[in-house]
């Protein structure tokens, strides 16, 4: 469903990403890694559409989306999170999965204002929506506290939470489990392959823990200073001996 | 450090004398076809002079003195204590202004038609704020241009009545819909741009309105400005001495009371409170709509807000739009109420004061955005005897809330909706 070709983005004189290609298939999680700075996060931003690639393709869905303003990209069903975790932190957590559902309340003013039956009725489908999704990331108890008052990890769930209100098709986390400790990233584990086997999303990751990355992901793509290192199983990247030479080895 | 400190108070102490010496110590004297320069008095340049050695003492002790008004914050009794919570805090906001409305609407008939004409403008200014509180307080959009929005919908009144007589009630929503549309398109290109960039473009634009009022003769009659603008009506009834728009009926004769000029001033001054409050409801419930709360991510965390769909520009835009809406309500309404307009009376200070009560009131505020509009409406006014000076007070306690109070008279709490328990 989402396919990068040649990707190449440069930042002046710095060529942070270089032909960089990685595909994802419909019910599938697919992980990049790399060494800190390979250009992972860049990656993200170019097929959000955060920034503008200087090269290559992206298509998601076979249209191409390179260039699109990033709204446009995650209205088409494909959203992602951040490296560093960003809420509304003066919102309360429901609130967060609310302004993630603007567009499935009606976005009449008129009809808000006079409160139709039908914009009640969604109104009332999102609250649901919203309590469906944070009692599946084990948030709801904390639905009424402001999401800035969270612990780490919950703000993190309540990230993936706010995502999957927007009822994707494709989730991009961005290190979802920086931070956390083993129990909560085992956690976080489960909930990764729950969502695409339960609710049919498929995932783009970028991790840094390798028992996660090897444990969930259908394939591995490598990337360092840029450029692509190698892409395939988890056990063929564990044998790969660029990859140990160039990041395994390193850490 | 403090040579550092004596050069700068001494810089300032120059300047003050640079520019108060032309500016009170030269005096034009027009004798006949000439005009000649008189030097003042000896007390004035002593006055001069004194005030650069303020100048100069102020700015030598400045971080003392400033570390003492810092102190004043601690004073206040209010400052430390907890919050209340929020259903408490809304159930008494409910009473507090379903009280304030019940006064309002009775007050005008125990007091002075001035009084009654000075709350009218209150009024208008409470509309204005609560409008611009959409566009700076909620959606964090700089609009120093504002009273473009606001002369957009007095003109309209006064042309539409002027050349197709239309009445009061027709125009106000033209009047307001007109400003809405020119916050359309003037906030499509604009709203790109970020911060300090969008002041200065809003002040351009509220400037180029007023510019071209002043010259468009032809038809705004530039700075003469344009009179004659008919009163509101009550079904049909005119609030005049003498009927002047045919198959209307008198206020007076129809109800056989004896002719008082109180009635009307009242009338609109009722017009202006219940529009006052409709302008506070409709943009309390935006903040609780899908709308409200895109304002509010976008403000908080705009790469946060536009990952998950919310578009930057239409987000934006829409508070822009209802911000001119409210606007164009509060200048038709003005319009009626002075029966004269001019370019005069839009001019960027209006923007400032708007502006200013927002800031006070504490952005975002309803309740605190309407306790400024009145004290700032209201303190020129009483500060009347301090004629000439009375905007240097105004200045003065601007400044002195703003270092006791930086967060404004009532700061935004804000209506959190809540999940409630299975339902
Ligand atoms: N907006 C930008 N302007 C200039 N250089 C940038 C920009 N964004 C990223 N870079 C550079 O691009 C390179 C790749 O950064 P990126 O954040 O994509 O790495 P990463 O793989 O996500 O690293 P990490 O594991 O630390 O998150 C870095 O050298 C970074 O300094
Ligand atoms: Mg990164």
């Amino acid at each position: 469903m989402l396919e990068v070709k040649n990707l190449s983005m440069r930042f002046g004189g710095l060529l942070a990403v270089d032909q960089v290609s990685v595909d994802v298939q419909e019910h599938e999680i697919v992980s990049i890694i790399g060494p800190n700075g390979a250009g992972k996060t860049t990656v993200f931003n170019c097929i959000s559409g955060f920034y503008k690639p200087t090269g290559g393709q992206i298509l998601f869905e076979g249209k191409e989306i390179q260039g699109k303003p990033d709204y446009r990209i995650s209205r088409m069903g494909m959203v992602r999170t951040f490296q560093h975790v960003r809420l509304f932190g003066n919102m309360t957590v429901v609130e967060n999965l609310l302004v993630a559902q603007h567009r499935h309340v009606n976005t009449n003013l008129l009809a808000g204002l006079l409160k139709t039956p039908d914009y009640r009725a969604r109104e009332k489908r999102s609250l649901d929506r919203a309590r469906y999704w944070l009692n599946r990331v084990g948030l709801l108890d904390m639905a009424n506290r402001e999401a800035g008052n969270l612990a780490y990890g919950q703000q993190r769930r309540l990230e993936i939470a706010r995502c999957m209100v927007t009822e994707p098709k494709l989730l991009m986390l961005d290190e979802p489990a920086a931070g956390l400790n083993p129990a909560e990233t085992r956690e976080l584990d489960q909930l990764i392959v729950s969502l695409k086997e339960d609710y049919h999303v498929s995932v783009l990751l970028i991790e840094h823990d390798m028992s996660l990355v090897m444990g969930i992901s259908d394939r591995i793509n490598v990337i360092s200073q840029g450029r692509p290192l190698a892409s395939g199983k988890p056990e063929e990247i564990r044998q790969n001996d660029d990859v140990i030479k160039a990041y395994l080895g390193e850490a | 450090m403090a040579a550092e400190n004596i050069k700068h108070a001494f810089f300032c102490a120059v300047i003050t004398l640079i520019i108060a010496y032309p500016i009170l110590g030269l005096n034009l004297i027009p004798s006949g076809a000439v005009v000649s320069l008189e030097g003042a008095d000896g007390s004035t340049i002593a006055a001069i002079i004194a005030a650069a050695v303020v100048v100069f003492l102020f700015q030598l002790f400045r971080d003392s003195i400033m570390a003492r008004l810092g102190f004043l914050s601690r004073v206040n009794p209010l400052s430390g204590r907890e919050p209340m919570p929020q259903h408490k805090r809304a159930r008494l906001e409910s009473w507090l202004l379903t009280g304030i409305i019940v006064l309002a609407l009775f007050w005008p008939f125990f007091v002075s038609r001035g009084s009654v004409d000075l709350a009218t403008l209150v009024l208008i200014y409470i509309m204005l704020a609560l409008g611009l509180n959409v566009v700076v307080g909620l959606a964090g959009l700089l609009d120093l241009g504002y009273v473009a929005f606001y002369a957009v919908g007095a003109y309209t009144f006064a042309l539409l009545s002027q050349y197709t007589g239309i009445s009061f009630w027709m125009s106000l929503p033209i009047g307001a819909c007109l400003a809405a549309l020119f916050g359309l398109v003037l906030g499509f290109p604009v709203l790109r741009l970020r911060g300090d960039y969008l002041a200065i473009v809003t002040l351009g634009f509220g400037e180029i309105i007023r510019i071209l009022l002043n010259n468009w003769t032809h038809l705004t009659g530039g700075p003469n400005g344009i009179g004659g603008i008919p009163e509101p009506t009550l079904f049909g009834m005119e609030f005049g001495r003498r009927i002047k728009e045919e198959g209307n009926t008198s206020f007076h004769e129809t109800f056989g009371i004896a002719y008082a000029s109180e009635h009307k001033v009242i009338f609109l001054y009722l017009i202006a409170l219940v529009l006052a409050v409709i302008t506070a409801l409709v943009i309390r419930r935006f903040m609780r709509m899908p709308v409200g709360r895109a304002w509010e991510a976008l403000r908080e965390d705009e790469i946060a807000a536009r990952s998950l769909g919310l578009s930057r520009t239409a987000v934006k835009l829409s508070a822009f739009t209802i911000g001119a809406f409210f606007a164009g309500f509060a200048g038709t309404v003005f319009a009626s109420k002075q029966g004269f307009i001019s370019p005069e009376s839009f001019v960027f200070l209006e923007s400032a004061i708007i502006l200013a009560i927002v800031v006070l009131g504490g952005m975002g505020s309803q309740i605190g955005v309407i306790l400024a509009a009145i004290a700032v409406t209201i303190l020129p006014e009483l500060a009347r005897e301090f004629s000439d000076y009375r905007m240097l007070v105004f200045g003065a306690a601007m400044v002195l809330m703003m270092v006791w109070r930086p967060q404004g008279l009532l700061p935004m709490r804000r209506i959190h909706i809540e999940l409630k328990d299975q339902g």
